[in-house]
């Protein structure tokens, strides 16, 4: 693939050119069973402790709760101790690979990109994540708040090399 | 106090928060996976519509991983609503439902508001910006930003990724300045 700026996606692993010994592994499509129930143990805690509550968004912002500080701050942590001793014990993956952990560079997309998606979240409520467990509560309506994220990341695309980087 | 009032519950922050955490370890070991869910969105436009964008055009195949894991959190919800939901209201900061009230939104028994939150909403203009004008915030904004929550705030700062450090700021910021400063005009619309 030929891109013209360097890659500031560091989500999408197989464009990531940094990434020089990611898997070379492939996998029959069931391989991916694994990953849909880590999902559906991530929507139930959604859920469970209502981190997908419009409300509890407001909140937060508004300085009236302590309930996402705590949930993202203690996420966070366990992370943190997640990875360093991962990298500490240089566990591996089940399938016998090493680790790796792809370096962010910095861009000012970061800056921009961050402060608009600050301001989406505060309206729905909801960061990408949350935006599909709330339709799986039932709140059908929020169909129209993902396919309106998808239609953003798709006009991001389209104007990708007009954007300050 | 009786198993199933036990179980419909809601999770307190110390429960929820580590267990959000585990998602990165879990996902490394399973497949060297870097947690992140809003390229799922940047996925779905390469696989149904990736025109002639240049951004859209790669092996979205290899990144499927990504779609069973969001298509996990939708399923996820469906089954903690339908099994383990709480009957109880939702319990709002005072000064919160104080606030809302003044924008004629009294009614929090869900999670998300029903009167700010429906189909016929659609129509007007307060639900317009909430819905279709911060949905492609939330996906504009997070793919300039090359990452959400999930993707900076959780696996960045794990990874002690200082770029990952100013879009957590960022986002918090346009948090703070959209729901103090702006979001009250758009809901008394």
């Amino acid at each position: 693939m030929q891109e013209t700026i360097t890659n500031t996606d560091f989500e999408v692993r197989s464009l990531d050119s940094i990434c020089v010994n990611d898997s070379r592994l492939t996998h029959r499509w069931y391989h991916n069973i694994k990953y849909l129930i880590v999902g559906i143990l991530f929507g139930i805690i959604f859920v469970k402790a209502e981190i997908i509550s419009w409300f509890r968004i407001q909140e937060m912002f508004r300085l009236q709760s302590f309930h996402m500080y705590g949930v993202i701050g203690s996420a966070v942590l366990v992370g943190m101790l997640s990875v360093w001793l991962i990298k500490k014990f240089n566990i591996k993956t089940i399938y016998g690979e090493t680790i790796v952990f792809p370096v962010k560079a910095f861009n000012k997309g970061q800056i921009y990109g961050g402060l608009l998606f600050g301001f989406g979240w505060a309206i729905t409520g909801a960061c990408p994540g949350p935006l599909f467990a709330q339709i799986g509560t039932g709140a059908t309506v929020v169909i129209v708040t993902l396919l309106s994220a998808i239609a953003g990341t798709w006009v991001y695309g389209y104007v990708r090399e007009k954007l300050p980087h | 106090m009786n198993f199933g009032e036990w179980i419909s519950r809601p999770w307190p922050w110390y429960v929820a928060g580590p267990l959000i955490g585990l998602t990165v370890p879990a996902l490394l070991v399973l497949g060297n996976k870097s947690f992140g869910i809003s390229s799922s969105f940047r996925h779905i436009c390469a696989a149904c519509f990736p025109g002639n964008v240049p951004f859209f055009q790669y092996d979205w195949k290899k990144e499927a991983w990504n779609l069973f894991f969001v298509a996990g959190i939708l399923l996820g919800a469906v089954l903690a609503t339908q099994l383990l939901a709480n009957p109880q209201p939702l319990q709002i900061s005072p000064q919160l439902s104080a606030e809302l009230a003044g924008y004629g939104i009294t009614e929090h028994n869900g999670l998300l508001p029903s009167q700010l939150f429906n189909w016929p909403a659609l129509l007007t203009l307060r639900g317009l910006i909430t819905m279709v004008l911060g949905g492609f915030l939330v996906g504009f904004g997070t793919r300039y930003a090359g990452g959400c929550t999930s993707g900076h705030a959780i696996m960045g700062l794990s990874t002690l990724q200082w770029p990952s450090l100013i879009a957590t700021c960022c986002f918090m910021i346009g948090g703070f300045v959209m729901a103090n400063l702006i979001l009250p005009f758009i809901l008394s619309l």
